[in-house]
């Protein structure tokens, strides 16, 4: 159908040349994606609140927040499946229909299972039909390592099999902008370092990903930035090491009688400390200074313990919210967010 | 066209298709109609009768088939998968459309071999004739099929496509029997598809294609079905 394509008088067109398996993004430079006052609500719970997100093209940026935060909401408005209430989406200049058309954006969403009464290797060049600019499925196979299952039925597969043909659906279409909705939940380490290998190799082309977790360490490890989404608000944005440093506190835990704690929180890179009986506690900015500083400061440090903070307790700490369980309107307080 | 393609081959790699549109219609016109061979119904032979009514009702099967699938997409998840890729709308529907008659021909070609196994004998015409009306009257099941699959929820669905076809074929005469001749029930019964796709057999024989009265039941129901199923399939898109 001649008019799939007519969609390249309004969007900037794309370059047939090839490198690699993967064309190099080339969608229009001066826009990437930017969301505005974005807002969405399922009756009284208000998933969304209001969220403003520029990503610039290239960029590869961790949607990072607790369960309820409003990640897949927000996803599901980039790709068009939920119409906000409020506010607008701009991919590349283009609506998120306008960019569904043109094969702009592929997505991983948390739920559906793969179509049945079909195998790996043809549910794969089904989807692959759909765009205009398609990759080799050999290649998809290859890359996303679908294809030790390509001949599977598609209802034989494992939890970490389907994940693997959810990602060669977001990718076939040799998309610009790619979503990923918590992509390796259900995966287990090694796959997931395989996943993240194979989104390197798409990236290293110029795509502008964005990705939701809630872990804080594959957020450090593969986003250029770190968006903190809690409530259905951004209660921080910047780059990965940054965020880390704010949301990544860590205690230290040692035993040392007679000090107090005054003394500890005096120390460097030490926000906090608490003392129960022998044993102290204390919650760092940055538990690389605050470490040597303590035991220089009182060789008598014993059984010395470094940990890393729950992300859950970093952003009630961020949004300096009370914990309350019932639903909440007021802006930062803690309520069930879908 | 690798839509079509797909969508029909996950609908013949499902058991239970065969099963419907064939196999059953098959076993039911020979274990009946073998007996009867020489008997009249209506004013046509039996098995000229019965091998149009069960054409009909395979092909009633097979033609809400590529409906019934999109229930089953949907629940499952993956047509949200499909919905943010740049697959046309247009594109899908004729593909179910194109799929449903595709579906449709395997029964309506081997009822008509079993019948002339049993001694049917039409000319040329006459059988292109009859092929042709059932393909029109199964027009409204195509659509039928479309408004129950954007409309049903994925666990529903067999019963409901079952039953609507069921109620439809047994109003519709298709099971060897009327339930009325005359009479307010009669007119229920003049008001449906299937009735027509029934008496497409006798119309063959006697020439004279359908009457006036079965083109507009049939273009009634098609035309007032798809803004239904239009409305459905908006309905499913997107969660407002």
């Amino acid at each position: 159908m001649s008019s799939a394509i007519c969609d390249s008088r309004h969007y900037p067109a794309r370059a047939a040349a090839r490198d690699a398996i993967f064309v190099t993004a080339v969608s229009d430079t001066d826009h990437g994606v930017v969301l505005s006052r974005l807002s969405k609500s399922y009756g009284a719970v208000h998933a969304v609140r209001g969220i403003d997100l520029s990503i610039a093209p290239g960029e590869t940026v961790a949607l990072l927040g607790p369960n309820g935060a409003g990640k897949t909401t927000t996803i599901e408005m980039m790709l068009g499946l939920t119409k906000p209430d409020k506010g607008t989406v701009s991919i590349f200049g283009a609506p998120p229909a306008g960019a569904r058309q043109a094969g702009w954006f592929g997505a991983m969403l948390q739920t559906g299972s793969p179509l049945d009464h079909l195998r790996v290797r043809e549910i794969v060049t089904l989807m692959a039909s759909y765009y205009p600019h398609p990759l080799p499925v050999p290649d998809v196979l290859r890359l996303t390592g679908a294809d030790e299952f390509a001949s599977q039925m598609t209802t034989k597969l494992s939890g970490g099999q389907v994940q693997r043909v959810r990602f060669a659906a977001a990718i076939v279409g040799d998309p610009d902008l790619l979503l990923l909705d918590e992509p390796t939940a259900g995966i287990d380490v090694e796959g997931r370092r395989d996943f993240w290998q194979a989104m390197r190799a798409m990236t290293e082309h110029g795509k502008t990903v964005l990705f939701a977790t809630h872990y804080l360490e594959e957020a450090d490890a593969y986003a250029d930035r770190i968006v903190l989404l809690a409530h259905g608000q951004v209660v921080a944005d910047g780059p990965a090491t940054e965020i880390k440093a704010q949301v990544g506190s860590r205690t230290i835990r040692a035993t040392l009688p007679g000090v107090g704690a005054a003394a500890l929180t005096a120390l460097p890179g030490v926000r906090s400390a608490e003392r129960h009986g022998d044993a102290v506690v204390l919650t760092c900015t940055d538990a690389d200074a605050a470490l040597p500083a303590l035991l220089t400061a009182f060789p008598a440090t014993r059984d010395v313990e470094v940990r890393g903070g729950s992300l859950e307790e970093a952003f009630l700490e961020l949004t300096g919210a009370e914990e309350t369980t019932g639903l909440d309107d007021t802006p930062g307080a803690m309520g069930v967010t879908r | 066209m690798t839509h079509l393609h797909y969508d029909i081959l996950r609908t013949l790699r499902n058991p239970a298709f065969a099963g419907l549109t064939v196999a059953l219609p098959l076993v039911l016109f020979y274990s009946v109609a073998s007996g009867q061979r020489h008997a009249m119904h209506d004013g046509t032979s039996f098995p000229l009768y019965f091998m149009t009514a069960m054409a009909v009702y395979g092909a009633m099967y097979a033609t809400v088939a590529p409906g019934a699938r999109i229930a089953r997409d949907r629940s499952s998840g993956w047509l949200r998968q499909i919905r943010i890729t740049p697959l046309r709308t247009r594109t899908e529907f004729t593909a179910k459309v194109v799929g449903a008659y595709l579906l449709a021909l395997p029964a309506l070609v081997l009822l008509f071999l079993a019948g002339a196994s049993l001694g049917v004998r039409l000319g040329a015409t006459q059988w292109l004739e009859m092929a042709g009306l059932l393909l029109v009257g199964l027009a409204p099941f195509v659509v039928i099929g479309l408004v129950l699959g954007y409309l049903l929820p994925g666990d529903a669905v067999a019963p409901a496509f079952a039953g609507v076809v069921v109620l439809f074929a047994l109003l519709g005469g298709v099971f060897g029997f009327q339930l009325a001749t005359s009479g307010p029930m009669f007119d229920v019964m003049k008001g449906l598809p299937s009735y027509w796709l029934v008496q497409a057999g006798k119309t063959a024989l006697g020439g004279g294609g359908w009457p006036a009265e079965a083109w507009i039941v049939v273009a009634v129901w098609t035309i007032v079905l798809i803004p239904v199923a239009a409305l459905a399939y908006r309905r499913s898109a997107i969660r407002a």
